[in-house]
């Protein structure tokens, strides 16, 4: 009872200090921390999107289209960023599109990542006839350019915002599968591994708690990148008019919709492109800094 | 290594099967069989549509229409356009040089300056050197790059007036088409405005869609050489005296490559992905403008045949990635 108590303390213990040691290396980048801080005020823009935004998402306010942002002359301070061609206000706009940018990332990720890693385990373990079938597959779905492979599966599922998450999901499935597999190619060949199946680890063991915390730098490196083209890739879907559909006001499609107006009030293009970029920027700098915190190849 | 060769190139044999299933799949799973597209609004009569079904051929059973689909594939049959009614392969083939002109020179891009750029900053990691490189490229990685394209163009275009808007020439040169790449065509034809032209039209389109691959070698390349320079190899042979760059450039370089070559042989596919936003907003007649218009005029046969070729090139870049794999990386060659 009493050494129980210890042993639960101590592990307790070694897991906190796991995090600090994690903590001390990931916050020694400033970029990382920049990404990280960016992330959580997108992650509280989306969820308070209702409480923030100045007005309804989709109110079209006749009076005021196109009003130039506020600094500009002809500006207004209710409308900070400007309005739209149909007078609804970018700001709000854009923090709702926040929202499903970052819903879009998160779904379609998840998906992807908890298949790719299964899948990649099993190709790169049991070699022969699973990997050739699984990575065949593969070879098939990379075969086709990613956002054509997109644009095949809406073309299947109907336009829309969440036959595009799964459409996104599909596309990135391959690149995990084969980075995963990839990397436990390299790391079953090693000692450890060895050592670990003579002294009697099956082959879960062996696949998910010896091998698998080898491979994943590597994957949390790409699970970060995938967001982000999760997010392009939506955006670009919306831009081609195959995605969310308006009056959503996702960042991709609200850009299709202000083309034309390009020219003469260049915010309605300018700011939600900035908001891409924004977005998956953050995220590609978070993915950095838990590369080089998690990597202990690369750790001081 | 000439069977390692033999054995991955009968690879490609199950992969090209596959991917004839997902295009023949592609037209079945589409909601509406191409009889009932054809009727449109009005609806048709039962007769008639059976007779248009057995027509066609889609009243047999799928594994014998998916067997006589495969069988006119080998035979070079795509099928026609349904709107231009020209042959989705001669279509194909007309526009893809333009395609590879423009991704070609992407890459040639990408390449020349991702890669230095990639060593440089796994040289002088933390300094001002390597969180230039690294701020660039992330930025670069991060570009939508439809909106990248417009900023081009409202840039350079519309404000300083260098750079033609859109298309291949400008339209006062009439260049015979002998290979399909504009830049060939052009200079072959002696008239050096004409290649000016030719050039100036692709300066743009080749930099917004060279930015990601460009971003993504550089950001490869500096990751991977990082570790590479931390091998105890490294060590030894700069223990042993040999010159720095002769130990970065031929033995970490050499190693450090593979990550790098698998990924700039997936940036293949990632081209043409790029291709089709380029292309539509720059109006490049290629491929992937044309797979656009296919898809949004529901023109069913030049998206399915152009998944299969475009499928077909990729897999063919596939292979000479994974043979490159081979002569590279040895343990692979022999496993």
């Amino acid at each position: 009872m009493h050494e129980a108590a210890i042993a639960q303390r101590s592990a307790a213990a070694r897991e906190a200090s796991a995090w600090r040691e994690f903590w001390h290396a990931y916050s020694q980048s400033r970029g990382a921390l920049i990404g990280l801080a960016l992330v959580v005020a997108l992650i509280l823009l989306a969820v308070f999107a209702d409480v923030v935004s100045p007005h309804p998402p989709n109110e079209q306010y006749r009076d005021f289209t196109l009003t130039p942002p506020a600094w500009h002359d002809g500006g207004t301070s209710s409308f900070i960023l400007g309005t739209d061609p149909v007078g609804r206000d970018m700001l709000s706009r854009l923090i709702h599109g926040t929202r499903l940018s970052l819903l879009i990332g998160l779904i379609s990720v998840t998906i992807s990542l908890s298949l790719g890693v299964v899948l990649g385990l099993l190709a790169g373990y049991f070699r022969g006839l699973v990997e050739t079938t699984i990575m065949r597959l593969m070879d098939v779905m990379l075969a086709l350019p990613s956002l054509l492979l997109a644009i095949a599966v809406v073309a299947i599922l109907g336009p829309g915002l969440i036959n595009a998450m799964y459409a996104i999901a599909i596309v990135l499935l391959p690149h995990y599968v084969r980075l995963t597999r990839a990397a436990v190619l390299a790391e079953a060949g090693k000692e450890y591994v060895a050592s670990s199946r003579i002294a009697g680890a099956g082959p879960i063991r062996l696949m998910f708690s010896t091998i698998l915390p080898n491979c994943l730098a590597p994957l949390i490196v790409q699970a970060t990148l995938g967001f982000s083209s999760a997010i392009l890739d939506a955006a670009a879907l919306g831009f081609l008019g195959l995605g969310a559909q308006p009056p959503t006001p996702e960042w991709g499609s609200m850009l299709a919709g202000a083309l034309e107006f390009i020219q003469r009030a260049s915010w309605v293009v300018t700011f939600p492109g900035l908001a891409i970029l924004i977005t998956v920027l953050a995220f590609n700098l978070m993915g950095d800094g838990l590369r080089d915190a998690l990597d202990p190849k690369l750790k001081r | 290594m000439f069977t390692y060769i033999l054995r991955r190139a009968a690879l490609i044999v199950p992969t090209f099967f596959g991917v004839t299933l997902l295009a023949f799949a592609l037209i079945h799973l589409i909601p509406g069989d191409p009889v009932e597209n054809l009727s449109g609004e009005r609806g048709m009569a039962p007769e008639r549509r059976a007779r248009l079904l057995h027509e066609y051929g889609l009243d047999r059973p799928l594994a014998v229409q998916y067997a006589s689909y495969v069988g006119q594939v080998f035979k070079g049959d795509l099928g026609s356009s349904l709107t231009t009614h020209e042959p989705v392969l001669t279509e194909f083939l007309t526009l893809f040089p333009a395609t590879i002109e423009l991704a070609f020179f992407a890459m040639v891009l990408a390449v020349c300056i991702g890669l230095p750029a990639g060593i440089v900053a796994a040289l002088k990691r933390n300094t001002v050197a390597d969180y230039a490189v690294m701020g660039v490229s992330l930025t670069g990685y991060s570009m939508p790059i439809f909106w990248w394209a417009l900023l081009l163009i409202l840039f350079f275009s519309v404000q300083l007036g260098w750079t033609p808007v859109s298309g291949r020439i400008a339209v006062e040169f009439d260049v015979p088409a002998t290979t399909g790449l504009m830049l060939i065509d052009s200079l072959r034809g002696g008239d050096p405005g004409a290649f000016r032209s030719a050039l100036s039209h692709l300066i743009l389109p080749s930099i917004a869609l060279g930015t990601i691959p460009l971003a993504v070698i550089a950001r490869m390349t500096r990751s991977s050489m990082l570790e590479v320079l931390r091998e105890d190899y490294v060590r030894t042979a700069r223990a042993k005296g040999m010159p720095y760059w002769r130990v970065v450039l031929i033995h970490a370089l050499r190693n450090a490559l593979i990550p790098v070559i698998t990924v700039i042989g997936l940036q293949v596919g990632l081209l043409l992905s790029g291709a089709i936003l380029t292309e539509t907003i720059f109006s490049w007649p290629g491929v992937g403008n044309w797979l656009i218009h296919g898809v949004q005029s529901r023109d069913y046969p030049v998206v399915q045949g152009g998944i299969l070729l475009v499928a077909a090139i990729v897999i063919s870049v596939n292979l000479i990635v994974d043979l490159l794999y081979g002569v590279i990386n040895p343990r692979i060659r022999h496993a």
